[in-house]
């Protein structure tokens, strides 16, 4: 058994205590068609023998690049997935937003990710559902909130993440205490929790960016083709709203040449989420973005 | 990453050097980033401050978006060998609930001791939890050697007093290392300081620190995480999922479950996108179907029929637990519990021995409760038997937390299990009866005014197959014969008597009990009272006929009979002919003497 096969087995049983303690509490996860994400979709399927017995939430800004919608309706389609979208309407409407030059970056995170992800979670914004025999995507007349929200979130991105514990709670307003998080002891999870709070489900906690490619190119898994370089020399390496977001300087066209360009730590003095323009304003921009209810 | 790394923890008092030793590891093992060390040795300059590997730490810590060598919680550094985590425990408040977690993880642990100030609390604190977290590779680190001349006889005096201290933990630490941290002495290289010590310096004792084990040479242990019956796209799979904890098992292989006794044959792993897989080891999560439609529930322990090697079943166990809840745990309380895979009820019923506490008092008899960071030897009973195993045997399944307040707040092993004999309610009912107070008159001066003995007669079975019309005739036909009958539909209880509860597994226990204790006040009148209950098991039976004590139960069951162990008086299929059923209970009670033949 090797690490990668070893994370697999962790995640797996994490993915199956969730579903097993949440699965009459309304259990999402979180699906931004990244490489992470798209992961630990993956392993759902594993962890539930090719069934997702849960739907999947993206949050949709309207200013994600557009090959990221594609990407996602063809897997929902393929993969038969129970996808769901939120938005927040009100902000795009009055043109709030960073590109509209109405707000900063982080408030235009604020508003589009946070803020959506928020009122998407609680139901009370309108949802979008996916109808596999139209095609598309319906209004959902559900408004029954998440209860569990499961999240691709690795502790070797960023400083806050690495703080983060595998079932971890959440305040009504979304709050984290992050000072007097409970323990976590062997393959125990806190699972009981008050009315009125959520929890967050990390099964990825242990993985690396290095472990995350590993795994993709062992198991074959369908990535967006944003992530390799197309003949100009530039690949993204974590993906966002393109008004926000650029690529690295990186010739790897491919898997194997990430895992590479990875190993041969070519990237190494370079932070993964560097081409996020939201980390660098206002200091810690993620840590505040975090405790804020992004994810 | 080509190797598997080892993760290990330094356990120390914050001010016993903890951060002194990780900054000096990742210093001495060129695991900074560039330029690092001297910006902070300069800053320290700068700032007339005298430069600390501790300052290092805290300036990784907060700027850690680029090294990616060290975050808050966990330090990443490699030797020629391997690579390794350092699992540290951030911060000062709730450090012991990050220490647990984090030490939870780990495969070896160093325990730091201030050669200064000694085996202080906390020292002793610390070989306790290491003890019940089961880390089984322990090294001693006596650091600050400088401020005691580096000698020998301070070194051997606290080797000497810890040792014996952790022996009687169990506990057989694999060396002890005196260390100057802030100096680099013995971490890299022997120290000329110190001459009189020739063992492995740190870093050879970390190359030398084994991985843990698989457990793939272990008897094969599978703990049911759950059961998944998905039925879109015509799924006809009905798959026990979980992790294989240890030993290996084959398609084809007969199985046993505890603690049900259940047998089966392995069908087929599954390992999506496989389900032809002819053979899975430990460390492993998987699937597997079975060749009979077996009801196995999440919890049991599934093994292997021909290694003859299974888990215990009992309902009363002998653990060390450690407490660190905000509230104290209190004797006789009921808490969830989670133990292998099975989460259920239980409480401490007894405390055997304390062998760390705040207080200071050790006084057992009068001991009532378990406080804070208190570490205690006690029986946990649960209300119904399970399956676990004994810690030294498989660690997976013979280690358990229990939660109060939302939160784990306790975990533990278990040492030992016991008989089910002394059993909690035995106990307390043989206690009520001794303190009852029973007026003047006696149990059979009501009979013999009523003209028939008490009884509870209890009619189960499944949802509508109808007991509440035999129990509505049975207690008309009973009164008009002259017998004071008497029927209590549960659904009443609803917004009375049980208006707190809800279908939580901790209120159902409860409902239980209070049935329980409802028949035997009904029963104590001298009456026959009658109900009915939907769907109970043979504990909760064998529950409410205790609590009942020390008048009688008569069961009448309708239908499919689930029970195992109980034996009912009376079985009748589903929607009997009332008159007959009515008949045949009234035959019973004549049998045993309730009710006399002449009466009728």
């Amino acid at each position: 058994m090797d690490r990668i096969e070893r994370l697999e087995a962790e995640s797996i049983f994490i993915l199956r205590d969730a579903y097993k303690y949440f699965k009459t509490k309304n259990l999402g996860m979180l699906w931004s068609i990244g490489k992470d994400s798209t992961v630990l979709l993956y392993l759902a399927r594993k962890a539930f023998f090719g069934h997702i017995p849960f739907p999947l939430v993206h949050i949709d800004t309207h200013y994600k690049i557009p090959e990221m919608i594609e990407f996602r309706d063809k897997i929902a389609l393929e993969w038969k997935l129970d996808m769901i979208y939120g938005e927040n309407s009100e902000a795009l409407q009055k043109k709030y937003t960073f590109p509209d030059q109405k707000v900063d970056r982080l408030t235009c995170c604020k508003y589009l990710k946070s803020d959506a992800l928020k009122h998407t979670l609680s139901g009370e914004w309108q949802r979008y559902r996916l109808d596999h025999n139209l095609k598309k995507y319906i209004k959902d007349a559900k408004t029954d909130p998440f209860n569990g929200v499961i999240v691709g979130i690795r502790a070797d991105e960023e400083g806050s993440r690495s703080k983060e514990r595998c079932f971890s709670p959440r305040s009504e307003n979304n709050e984290w205490n992050v000072g007097d998080q409970p323990p976590e002891v062997w393959q125990y999870f806190n699972t009981d929790f008050p009315k009125g709070c959520h929890i967050r489900i990390h099964p990825l906690l242990d993985w690396t960016e290095l472990d995350i490619w590993e795994y993709i190119k062992k198991e074959n898994i369908p990535v967006i083709s944003l992530y390799f370089d197309q003949g100009q020399g530039k690949r993204y390496r974590s993906l966002g709203c393109y008004p926000c977001t650029t690529p690295i300087n990186s010739i790897s066209k491919n898997v194997d040449e990430i895992i590479e360009e990875l190993k041969t730590g070519k990237l190494a003095n370079i932070a993964e989420r560097s081409g996020r323009a939201q980390d660098k304003e206002d200091g810690g921009g993620l840590e505040n973005l975090r405790r804020d209810g992004y994810m | 990453m080509e190797k598997e790394q080892l993760n290990f923890v330094v356990i120390g008092h914050v001010d016993h050097g903890k951060s002194t030793l990780i900054g000096r590891l990742l210093a001495d093992t060129n695991s900074l980033p560039e330029g690092k060390l001297e910006s902070v040795k300069a800053f320290c300059e700068k700032n007339s401050r005298v430069f600390e590997y501790a300052f290092l730490l805290d300036a990784l810590k907060e700027e850690q978006a680029q090294g990616i060598t060290i975050d808050a919680a966990r330090c990443f550094f490699k030797t020629q060998k391997r690579d390794y985590m350092i699992i540290d425990a951030p911060g000062h408040t709730e450090f012991i609930k990050n220490m647990i977690t984090g030490a939870a993880k780990a495969d070896a642990c160093f325990i730091l001791i201030d050669a200064k100030e000694g085996i202080q609390k906390n020292s002793k604190r610390h070989g306790y939890i290491v003890s019940l977290l089961d880390i089984k590779q322990v090294v001693v680190i006596i650091n600050k050697m400088d401020l005691v001349n580096y000698s020998k006889e301070v070194f051997d005096n606290i080797q000497k007093e810890y040792n014996e201290f952790l022996t009687n933990l169990g506990i057989n630490a694999i060396r002890y290392i005196p260390v100057c941290a802030r100096d680099g002495e013995n971490i890299l290289s022997l120290s000329k300081n110190m001459e009189w010590y020739k063992d492995l310096n740190v870093i050879e004792q970390i190359d030398d620190f084994k991985p843990k084990g698989k457990n793939i040479e272990k008897k094969f242990r599978f703990p049911i995480q759950d059961v998944y019956k998905f039925t879109e796209g015509d799924d006809e799979r009905r798959i026990l999922s979980g992790k294989v904890v240890s030993g290996t098992i084959n398609a084809g292989d007969e199985v046993v479950f505890f603690p049900s006794n259940k047998k089966s044959i392995i069908k087929t792993i599954e390992i999506f996108p496989k389900n032809d897989i002819a053979s899975i080891e430990a460390g492993f999560s998987c699937g597997f179907t079975l060749n009979d439609p077996l009801y196995i529930k999440s919890g049991e322990i599934m093994c292997k029929t021909k290694e003859q090697s299974f888990p215990q079943v009992s309902r009363r166990l002998k653990v060390n637990l450690f407490w660190m809840g905000e509230a104290n745990l209190l004797i006789e309380k009921s808490y969830k519990i989670k133990i292998g895979t099975l989460e259920t009820i239980a409480k401490v019923t007894e405390i055997i021995n304390i062998v760390d506490s705040s207080e200071l008092s050790n006084n057992i008899e009068k001991k009532t409760q378990i406080n804070k960071y208190d570490v205690v030897q006690c029986v946990i009973e649960t209300a119904k038997p399970i399956s676990f195993d004994l810690v030294q045997d498989h660690h997976y399944t013979g280690r358990f937390v229990i939660i109060d307040n939302f939160e784990i707040a306790g975990c533990g092993i278990v040492t030992g299990s016991l008989s089910n004999e002394n059993l909690a309610i035995d106990q307390y009912v043989k206690e009520r009866e001794i303190k009852w107070d029973f007026g003047l008159i006696s149990r059979e001066d009501r009979a013999k005014r009523f003209g028939h003995k008490s009884k509870f007669i209890l009619i189960t079975g499944k949802k509508g197959t109808g007991k509440r019309e035999l129990a509505i005739r049975l207690e008309k036909k009973l009164f008009e014969s002259n017998y004071n009958s008497y029927y209590i539909n549960v659904a009443n209880l609803t917004d009375g008597l049980d208006v707190d509860l809800s279908d939580s597994i901790f209120d159902k226990e409860e409902f239980v009990r209070r049935m329980g204790e409802l028949a035997r006040l009904f029963t104590g009148c001298g009456i026959i009272f009658i109900t009915a209950l939907d769907d109970i098991d043979d504990y909760d039976l064998e529950k409410i006929k205790k609590l009942n004590m020390p008048y009688e139960i008569l069961v009448v069951n309708i239908g499919e009979n689930n029970y195992e162990k109980f034996s009912v008086n009376l079985n009748l299929q589903a929607n009997p002919n009332i008159n007959l059923a009515t008949e045949l209970i009234l035959e019973e009670l004549k049998k045993q003497e309730i009710i006399l033949e002449y009466y009728l």
